[in-house]
């Protein structure tokens, strides 16, 4: 009984690491993809049904000897960029990738501004007002 | 003045919110909206032995309805696609996914069945290939073949009545 389930295992651990390249192209296309369903896991990360269905599709693709360019471009025509966990810079992504940058160089120049205003000098005062300064202090 | 400044910040970023909080994150833009709908020939839900594929709906607008018998927003929105259906702007083909016939057959018959026929996707390719990602969902394709119109989630009465049937009447008219 002990042997013939070691049998067994030994047996599905084999099936599944029969091939350990193409499963880490598989698990490296999933990290860049999005679950439609789970929107803020990877398919790595899901086991959403559709998560596990849309793994076996990359295997299936990776296996027919597709690359992966070619995966992540039939990802992208059934789903949009959406999918993709780096979205490529074009017209309608523009703010997404440059907004960062627009609000950091925003903060500096504020910070800059409230810096430079602090370290204006104070204006020396003339002889008069010195004069005055010194009789109200006595 | 500096006041004025931090209101107008804040009032920009409150619309900003605002506006972020009525979109729905969940709906993703379809890229198919305006291509060809993807092909397919499968077996009929009724009648295993027979296929029907999308060519055969060539020539007249249609609607392509994602559904299954697991899914209860399915059973929510099917009144709303009896409706359209039984309204005669156009046919409506059901697209049974990743279901069981044991489990399909049956809810037809309990529910009702307003479609045109449905075919049997079994293991969700086809679902892929219309990037279908949470049932139901609801296409709208002219005659030249070409998806006009997809909806997400349950079709609601409004987004039947203002949305897909002045498309439908829009096409027909095309047609």
């Amino acid at each position: 009984m002990r042997a013939s389930l070691l049998a067994l295992a030994l047996l599905a651990g084999a099936s599944l690491a029969q091939d350990p390249a193409l499963d880490k192209r598989v698990a490296g296309l999933a990290q860049e993809l999005r679950c439609l369903v789970c929107q803020n896991q990877t398919l790595a990360d899901s086991n959403a049904p559709l998560a596990v269905d849309l793994r076996n599709q990359i295997r299936e693709q990776l296996q027919g000897g597709a690359s992966e360019r070619d995966v992540i471009d039939y990802m992208v025509a059934r789903y949009g960029d959406f999918v993709l966990y780096r979205p490529p810079l074009k017209a309608t992504t523009l703010a997404l990738w440059i907004g960062p940058f627009v609000l950091l160089l925003l903060g500096a120049l504020l910070l800059w501004r409230r810096i430079s205003r602090r370290r204006a000098p104070v204006p020396a005062l003339s002889e008069a007002e010195r004069a005055r300064a010194a009789q109200l202090l006595e | 003045m500096r006041m004025a400044w931090v209101v107008a910040a804040f009032a920009a970023l409150v619309v900003l919110l605002a506006v972020g909080l009525t979109l729905n994150p969940r709906e993703v833009p379809s890229p198919l909206i305006g291509k060809p709908a993807p092909a397919f020939e499968l077996p009929l839900l009724h009648a295993p032995e027979k296929t029907f594929s999308h060519k055969e709906m060539l020539g007249k607008a249609w609607v392509l309805n994602v559904w299954a018998s697991w899914c209860p927003p399915c059973l929510v929105e099917h009144p709303v696609i009896t409706a359209l259906a039984k309204s005669g702007l156009a046919p409506v083909v059901g697209l049974n996914y990743k279901d069981a016939r044991q489990d399909a057959l049956p809810w037809l018959n309990r529910n009702g069945d307003p479609y045109l026929l449905s075919v049997f996707d079994a293991n969700g390719r086809i679902g892929i290939d219309y990037g279908v990602y949470g049932v139901p969902e609801t296409y709208v394709i002219d005659r030249r073949g070409v998806i006009r119109y997809k909806h997400i989630g349950p079709l609601t009465p409004e987004v039947s009545r203002d949305k897909v049937a002045p498309l439908l009447r829009e096409l027909s008219r095309e047609g």
